[in-house]
């Protein structure tokens, strides 16, 4: 038995802020060091580019004073950072890579972060309660299906070094998989919130664990069907994986049941088996994976490799930004920004960046505990389990946990649409944040009486 | 740029990263202790939630007086006394709110007296009771009393 006061909860905005130029002054000392290491010079516009990359995240600072007042404090300077070091990181790329600033892909990346942070802020705007997303889950499904499918359709869909999961219109490419992601997310937690009574019903038990019941597997076998589909016609691991652990992960979150993580599990490893036996891009990346450095696998491909060694060179403390040679990989830039930035700020970084991707997700699931409707519950939980799982298969690919899969590391790595997703979904964590830190309709204007709570 | 000024910046850049993680770590402190659990005693001014108030800080000093359930669903219960009353009833307003069939919304009403502890009855129905007495107004509430309310026992401990 104890009392719990509730109590005017910090709002955390001034801390945001103090968090917010701490992060801006981290990028602009990274910044600083790769121009003095690969020029020897500090760049003249230092103050503008350094002020810039502040506005923008001073704009979404703003919006949230305004109109989600409670929203967690770490959110935004965890994504600023992130994004910030992802940028400095593709600009060294560039340098070394010999692109000149106009051409080269640092640019483009900037564009696209000023661009996601105009829709994150525009979804904070629009959504001002996340139960409204609630009324579309059937619309979210079909448009993540849609979003799925639609690089499988001819004339836009591209085949991008295997993988078919672009669409191109014109010079523009993009990758719908990553906001299907999120619609997913969305169309999970809509669907699990109505049927996790049903889908919690005991089975039977086995090795003293409950089993959901036999007639109500249909939605996951649907699931994994899907995810299937995907390594099958888009040659995709990486997101097959990543939808179909999203799913588990919110099923269990929903039911509370560990009988559901264990058949995901078992469904995975057949899908796996099966995957292997039938497809020779897997049985190619099993062998890059167990064996990255035997003959066979480096004239395949000597990617991973060189990933591997690259951060190997980087030891603890990393060559410093600038000095090591991570653009002798391919896809330094993207699946192996996670390399690059192990060679150049060694294993205390990397440790570093990996602590700011579990606190990202930590306070994605600490919101999922605090709000207080079960769709918000589940659609947080989902939406950090996502990033995640996400960081999960790529640095674990990179590092050789599991085979290399094309995914890309949430806010580091180079490419418009992983931006416009990542920041869309710390916009909607930050939405629900708002919900499940705001206090209750203050009681003590009616005079003082605290909540009780019995504990077992 | 010097080979000093690089290296300074290099290890600054990653002290400074670990800096970042932990005064992350430093606002997140708040999540541990994020439910504060305290006192029953709310400050004179009855704004709940500020317990750190001046106000609230005489009663630490003092023994806190406590009633505690001994018998009925909430038995083992034990709610310290303050400067407030404390309102038991099955209404969700009451500091104590009792599951009980047989007690009113607003059953009975705790308040401090000139030496001690006074409990009244606030209209109920089935009416409360102290050491089996069916009492009509306020009366003394002494410690180690049995205090009935439907098929709560409360009882008062210093």
């Amino acid at each position: 038995m104890s009392i719990v006061t509730s109590w005017r909860p910090r709002r955390g905005r001034n801390v945001e802020l103090l968090l917010l130029c701490l992060a801006v002054a981290i990028v602009t000392i990274a910044y600083v060091s790769v121009e003095g290491a690969t020029r020897g010079s500090i760049p003249a516009n230092l103050g503008a580019q350094a002020g810039g990359l502040l506005a923008i995240a001073v704009a979404i600072h703003l919006v949230l004073r305004f109109t989600a007042s409670y929203a967690d404090p770490l959110l935004l300077p965890i994504a600023t950072l992130l994004n910030g070091l992802g940028l400095v990181m593709i600009h060294r790329l560039d340098i070394a890579q010999g692109r000149s600033l106009t051409e080269g892909m640092a640019l483009r990346q900037l564009t696209w972060s000023a661009l996601a942070v105009g829709i994150a802020i525009a979804v904070l705007l629009w959504l001002r309660d996340h139960r409204t997303l609630r009324r579309y889950t059937f619309l979210a499904g079909a448009a993540g299906v849609a979003l799925l499918l639609l690089p499988l359709l001819p004339f836009i869909g591209r085949e991008v070094n295997g993988a078919r999961i672009w669409i191109g219109l014109g010079p523009f490419t993009f990758q719908p998989g990553e906001i299907a992601k999120i619609a997913l997310a969305v169309f999970f937690a809509g669907y699990l919130v109505r049927t996790r009574d049903v889908l919690s019903i005991a089975g039977p038990k086995f090795l003293g664990m409950q089993l959901p019941r036999g007639r109500d597997l249909g939605p996951i076998v649907v699931m994994w069907l899907i995810s299937l589909a995907i390594l099958f016609f888009q040659k995709d691991l990486g997101s097959a994986l990543l939808f179909f652990g999203l799913f588990v992960a919110m099923l269990y979150v929903a039911t509370e049941r560990i009988g559901w993580i264990t058949i995901g599990l078992l469904l995975a490893a057949g899908g796996a088996v099966i995957a292997y036996t039938l497809f020779a891009h897997v049985q190619l990346r099993v062998l890059l994976w167990l064996h990255t450095f035997s003959k066979d696998a480096l004239d395949a491909s000597d990617q991973l490799a060189k990933g591997v060694m690259g951060m190997a060179s980087g030891g603890l403390f990393g060559t410093g930004l600038g000095r090591g040679r991570p653009d002798i990989t391919y896809f330094a830039e993207s699946d192996f920004i996670f390399a690059s930035f192990g060679e150049e700020l060694g294993l205390t970084g990397v440790f570093a960046i990996l602590t700011l991707y579990a606190l990202l997700v930590e306070r994605g699931l600490r919101t999922a505990i605090g709000v207080r409707d079960g769709f918000g519950k589940l659609l947080a939980a989902g939406l950090a389990f996502s990033v995640a799982l996400q960081c999960f298969v790529v640095v674990g690919g990179v590092t050789r946990v599991i085979p290399l899969t094309g995914l890309t590391m949430p806010f580091l790595s180079s490419g418009g649409s992983s931006l416009l997703a990542n920041w869309t979904l710390v916009a909607l964590l930050l939405r629900i944040s708002d919900q499940a830190r705001q206090p209750l309709a203050d009681p003590s204007s009616s005079g003082p009486i605290p909540t009780l709570v019995t504990s077992r | 740029m010097s080979e000093l000024t690089l290296t300074v910046l290099r290890f600054g850049l990653l002290a400074l990263l670990w800096f970042f993680v932990f005064s992350l770590a430093a606002v997140l402190r708040g999540d541990l202790f994020g439910t504060r659990v305290v006192s029953r005693v709310t400050t004179q001014s009855g704004r709940v939630g500020s317990p750190a108030a001046p106000a609230a800080a005489p009663w630490r000093n003092r023994p806190v007086d406590n009633i505690v359930v001994t018998s009925g669903r909430l038995a083992g219960t034990r709610i310290p006394l303050g400067d407030n009353d404390i309102l038991i009833g099955r209404n969700a307003d009451c500091h104590l709110v009792l599951d009980d069939d047989f007690s009113s919304g607003h059953h009975a009403r705790i308040f401090p007296a000139q030496n001690g502890w006074g409990v009244e009855d606030l209209g109920s129905t089935n009416g409360t009771f102290v050491n089996g007495q069916r009492i009509a107004e306020p009366v003394q509430f002494e410690p180690g009393a049995q205090l009935r309310i439907g098929r709560t026992t409360i009882e008062l401990q210093k």
